[in-house]
C-alpha cells in the first residue's frame, strides 16, 4: 500500500536523520557544518508535514513536537535542530491564524493587555480543518529552506561596511561563516587577519590555510599568545555554536578568553551568527550547558604511567556573557545584544520555548 | 645629604644602556656591526628562518633544525666545549626554564675557569673577562640570553674585575670558584626555600591551586607544601606548542599531589573552581610588569574577572632594570614549525612556507601588567608588584 510505504519511508529516513545526529557532533569539528543540520532539518520536517497523517493544526503541531522532542535528544548540543522544529511550529500557528482570518498581531504573545482585556486564557486550539492550510504550510517551509540557503551569503554582504583597510581582525578557530566575511571584504580591501589556533582541536589551522588561499594577509598564534597579541589587534570577529536567548553566546573553548582580552584593550566583539543560530535556552551552567570530548586530545595514551591518576578536562564550548559582545551580525542585519531578546519574541512563539 | 645624591647619580648611571642587538634586527647598520663583531670573535652567525611576522621584524626567529654549532668547525680554539655543549642545550630547548639556564651558565663558567691560565704578560682580571666576551656573543646567538642569565653574567664579571692583581692564579681561580658556589647556593637554593617558606603561609587545606606551564620555583613550593600535610589539589594548565605543564604534572603526581589537567584554552571553564592562582616568572621588570611564559597574563586576566588572588613567586637575581609595556618590542620568537600539528593524519600547515600569506607566530614570552598580580613572593618578603625598583635600588646600594 502506497500510505504504509511512503510512512515506512519517512520513519527510515527520521531514524537515519536521528542516527547521523548521534555520531555527527561529536566534537572532533563537525563532520557537517550547523548550516546543514539546520536545512536537513527543514527538509525532513517539510516531508513530515507532506506524509504524515494529519488532520488539524494541532495534530501537525504534536507529530512535529514529537520528532522534535526525538530529535533533540539525539544531540542536545546541537542545537540549531531545536530551533528549526520552533520555526516550523511558528510558522504552522501563523499559517493557521492566517487561515481563520484573524490577523497575526492579535494571536501574537500574551501580554498584560490582553490579559486584562480578553479576561482568562484564549482558547485556541487549533482543532479546525482547513483545507489549504497543508499547502500554506509547506510552501512557507520552503520559504523558510531559501532564507536558510541564502544566510551565509547576506552576512557575506555586510562584510564591508564594517572591516576597513590595513586594520588588523583577529578570529578564533574556524568559522564558516566569518571565512565567508572575510574573503567578501577582501575582494575589496587590504588587511591582516590573526588566527587563534584554538588547541587541541586546532580547527585554526585549517582557516588559516583557507584565508590565506583567498590572499588574505593570516598569522597563525598559539591560544596562549591571545592576549599578547591583542593589543594591536582593531577588531574581533568570531563566530559562535549558539546565541542564548539572554544575548550571550555557547562559542567553541577559548572564546570568553578572547571576549575579556578584547574587552581590557576596548576591542570591540563582533559575533556573525545567522538567525539559526538563535536558541530559546538560557545559560544553566551546571549540567546542561558544558560538552566534553574524550580527553585523549588533551593528554595522549602516550603519557600512561601518569594517566590513571590525573583528571583531565576537555570541554568543546564556552559562555561568553552578553556585556562582552559589542555587535551581532546576521542574515538580516546588525544587532546590539540586547536587543536579542526581540528578535526571538519574532521567530518562536513562547508556549514552544519547552518542546 | 648623602642619600639624594647617591639616588641622582644612580639614575643617571643607569640612562646610559645601549639597546641589545637582538631586538633590533630590523636595523642593517646594527646587524653589519654584529657580524663584525662576531666574525672578529670567530663565532658563526646564524641566519633566520622562515617569514617573520611583521609586527615582530626587528627580532630573530631561527630554526630548531639549524643550530649554530652546525657551523663551527671542530676542534674550535676559540670556544670552550662545555660552552658548545651548553649552547646547543639552549638551542635544541634541552635545557630550558629560567633558573635551570642561570645554573647551566654558572657551572660551564666555573669549567672555563678550572681550565684557564693566564697568558704570560697578562692580567687574570681582564684577560678572563675578555675571554668570557665571545663565549656570551656564542650563547646569545644559540638562544637570546635570559634576565636571569644576565644578572649572572653581570656578577661574575663583577667579581673578576676586582680580583687584585697581586693575586696568585690559582688563589683567583678557587676564589672565583666559591663566589659562584655561593651565588647559586645564595641566589636560587636559599632563595627558594625562603620563597618556599612565605608562600606555605598563603596555602590554606582545601585550596584548589592553579599553576600554569613549568616552573621549577612553583613546583618546589607545592612539594614542601604537601611534605608540610598541607590539603590541597592542583590544577595545571598548560598550552601548545611547548607543553611543559605535563612535565610539572609528573613531578607533582610522582610526590602523590591530586591533580587536574587542562589546555589553557578551557581556563574559563575551570577557574570557577580554583581558589588561587601560582605563577612563576621569568623577570621582573622595573615598572612592575611581570615578564613569564607567554599564556601567563591571559590566566591572571581571566583570574581577576573571576576574582581569584594571582600570586607570582620570583627570586630576586630575576629582577630586571627594563621597563616594558608590551609583548612586542622586546620578545623571543621560537622555531615556527613548532605550531604544526598532525591529526587524523592530515598536516594543515605542512606547507605554510609555499603560502606567502600565512605566517606562523611561536612567542615565547609576554608581560602581565600589575594590575592583574596581587602579591609577589620574594626571597626578601611578599611585596606588591610596583616595588620592584625599591628592591633593584637597594640591591645597587647593598653593591
Amino acid at each position: 500500500m502506497p500510505g504504509a510505504d511512503k510512512e515506512a519511508d519517512l520513519t527510515e529516513r527520521i531514524e537515519a536523520f536521528l542516527a547521523d545526529l548521534k555520531r555527527g557532533g561529536c566534537g572532533t569539528g563537525p563532520i557537517r557544518g550547523s548550516g546543514e543540520t539546520a536545512r536537513e532539518t527543514t527538509a525532513l520536517l517539510r516531508k513530515v508535514t507532506a506524509q504524515a497523517r494529519w488532520s488539524s493544526a494541532g495534530d501537525l503541531m504534536e507529530i512535529i513536537r514529537k520528532e522534535g522532542r526525538r530529535m533533540t535528544a539525539a544531540q542536545p548540543s546541537e542545537t540549531t535542530v531545536g530551533n528549526m522544529v520552533l520555526r516550523v511550529l511558528k510558522i504552522i500557528r501563523e499559517e493557521y491564524a492566517r487561515s481563520r482570518g484573524s490577523s497575526e498581531e492579535t494571536d501574537q504573545q500574551e501580554s498584560l493587555h490582553k490579559l486584562l482585556t480578553s479576561g482568562g486564557l484564549s482558547d485556541e486550539n487549533f482543532r479546525q480543518h482547513y483545507v489549504h492550510l497543508k499547502a500554506n504550510v509547506i510552501e512557507a517551509i520552503n520559504e523558510l529552506l531559501t532564507e536558510l540557503e541564502g544566510t551565509t551569503d547576506n552576512i557575506a554582504m555586510q562584510a564591508l561596511e564594517h572591516i576597513h583597510s590595513n586594520e588588523v581582525i583577529m578570529t578564533v578557530g574556524r568559522s564558516r561563516t566569518v571565512e565567508a566575511f572575510l574573503k567578501d571584504a577582501a575582494r575589496k580591501r587590504k588587511f591582516h587577519v590573526i588566527v587563534a589556533e584554538c588547541a587541541p582541536f586546532c580547527q585554526g589551522h585549517e582557516m588559516a590555510t583557507n584565508l590565506s588561499k583567498a590572499s588574505i594577509e593570516t598569522t597563525v598564534i598559539a591560544d596562549a599568545a591571545i592576549f599578547a597579541v591583542m593589543s594591536r589587534v582593531n577588531k574581533v570577529i568570531i563566530g559562535t555554536q549558539t546565541v542564548l536567548a539572554n544575548g550571550g553566546l555557547r562559542a567553541v573553548n577559548g572564546t570568553h578568553t578572547v571576549a575579556l582580552a578584547a574587552r581590557h584593550h576596548s576591542t570591540p566583539l563582533i559575533v556573525c551568527a545567522p538567525m539559526f543560530k538563535l536558541s530559546p535556552q538560557f545559560p544553566n551552567e551546571e549540567d546542561t550547558f558544558h560538552k566534553f570530548v574524550s580527553p585523549h586530545e588533551v593528554l595522549p595514551f602516550t603519557e600512561g604511567e601518569i594517566l590513571s591518576k590525573v583528571n583531565v578536562h576537555c570541554p568543546v564550548f564556552d559562555y561568553v556573557p552578553p556585556e562582552l559582545i559589542t555587535l551581532f551580525i546576521s542574515n538580516i542585519g546588525g544587532n546590539a545584544p540586547s536587543y536579542i531578546y526581540r528578535l526571538m519574541s519574532e521567530l518562536y512563539h513562547p508556549e514552544d520555548h519547552d518542546l | 645629604r648623602g642619600v639624594p645624591y647617591q639616588t641622582v647619580t644612580l639614575i643617571h648611571q643607569s640612562m646610559v644602556k645601549r639597546l641589545p642587538e637582538h631586538v633590533q634586527v630590523d636595523d642593517p647598520a646594527v646587524v653589519k656591526r654584529l657580524a663584525k663583531k662576531l666574525e672578529r670573535q670567530q663565532i658563526p652567525l646564524r641566519s633566520d628562518y622562515g617569514y617573520k611576522v611583521s609586527l615582530f621584524s626587528h627580532l630573530h626567529q631561527y630554526s630548531r633544525k639549524a643550530p649554530l654549532t652546525q657551523l663551527l668547525s671542530i676542534p674550535s680554539t676559540v670556544i670552550h666545549p662545555s660552552i658548545v655543549r651548553l649552547g646547543l642545550q639552549y638551542s635544541q630547548g634541552i635545557v630550558a626554564g629560567s633558573n635551570a639556564r642561570s645554573v647551566a651558565l654558572l657551572h660551564a663558567f666555573k669549567q672555563v675557569i678550572r681550565d684557564y691560565t693566564t697568558p704570560p704578560n697578562e692580567e687574570l682580571s681582564r684577560d678572563l673577562v675578555n675571554k668570557l666576551k665571545p663565549y656570551i656573543s656564542f650563547l646569545n646567538q644559540c638562544r637570546p640570553l635570559s634576565a636571569s642569565m644576565g644578572n649572572a653574567i653581570k656578577y661574575i664579571k663583577k667579581e673578576i674585575s676586582n680580583i687584585p692583581s697581586q693575586c696568585k692564579e690559582e688563589e683567583a681561580k678557587t676564589k672565583l670558584l666559591t663566589c659562584i658556589d655561593r651565588y647559586i647556593e645564595e641566589k636560587i637554593v636559599l632563595a627558594a626555600k625562603a620563597i618556599s617558606k612565605y608562600a606555605i603561609e598563603k596555602i590554606s587545606d582545601g585550596d584548589v591551586i592553579l599553576v600554569y606551564g613549568y616552573s621549577s620555583l612553583v613546583n618546589n613550593i607545592l612539594c614542601e607544601a604537601f611534605e608540610k600535610s598541607r590539603k590541597f589539589r592542583v590544577i595545571v594548565v598548560d598550552s601548545r606548542p611547548r607543553l611543559e605543564g605535563r612535565e610539572a604534572l609528573r613531578r607533582l603526581v610522582q610526590r602523590g599531589i591530586s591533580c587536574t589537567y587542562v589546555l589553557i584554552s578551557a581556563l574559563s571553564y575551570i577557574l570557577p573552581e580554583v581558589s588561587k592562582v601560582f605563577l612563576g616568572a621569568h623577570a621582573l621588570l622595573a615598572n612592575g610588569y611581570v615578564m613569564s611564559r607567554v599564556g601567563t597574563s591571559q590566566i591572571a586576566l581571566v583570574a581577576r574577572t573571576y576574582n581569584v588572588p594571582v600570586l607570582v613567586c620570583c627570586e630576586t637575581y630575576k629582577f630586571c632594570e627594563r621597563v616594558q609595556t608590551d609583548s612586542f618590542v622586546s620578545n623571543e620568537l621560537d622555531d615556527p614549525d613548532d605550531l604544526m600539528v598532525t591529526r587524523k593524519g592530515k598536516t594543515q600547515l605542512e606547507n605554510w612556507q609555499d603560502v606567502s600569506s600565512l605566517g606562523l607566530l611561536n612567542l615565547v614570552y609576554d608581560v602581565t601588567p600589575p594590575d592583574f598580580v596581587d602579591l609577589v613572593i620574594t626571597d626578601l618578603g611578599m611585596i606588591p608588584c610596583t616595588s620592584v625598583p625599591v628592591v633593584l635600588r637597594v640591591k645597587n646600594l647593598d653593591q
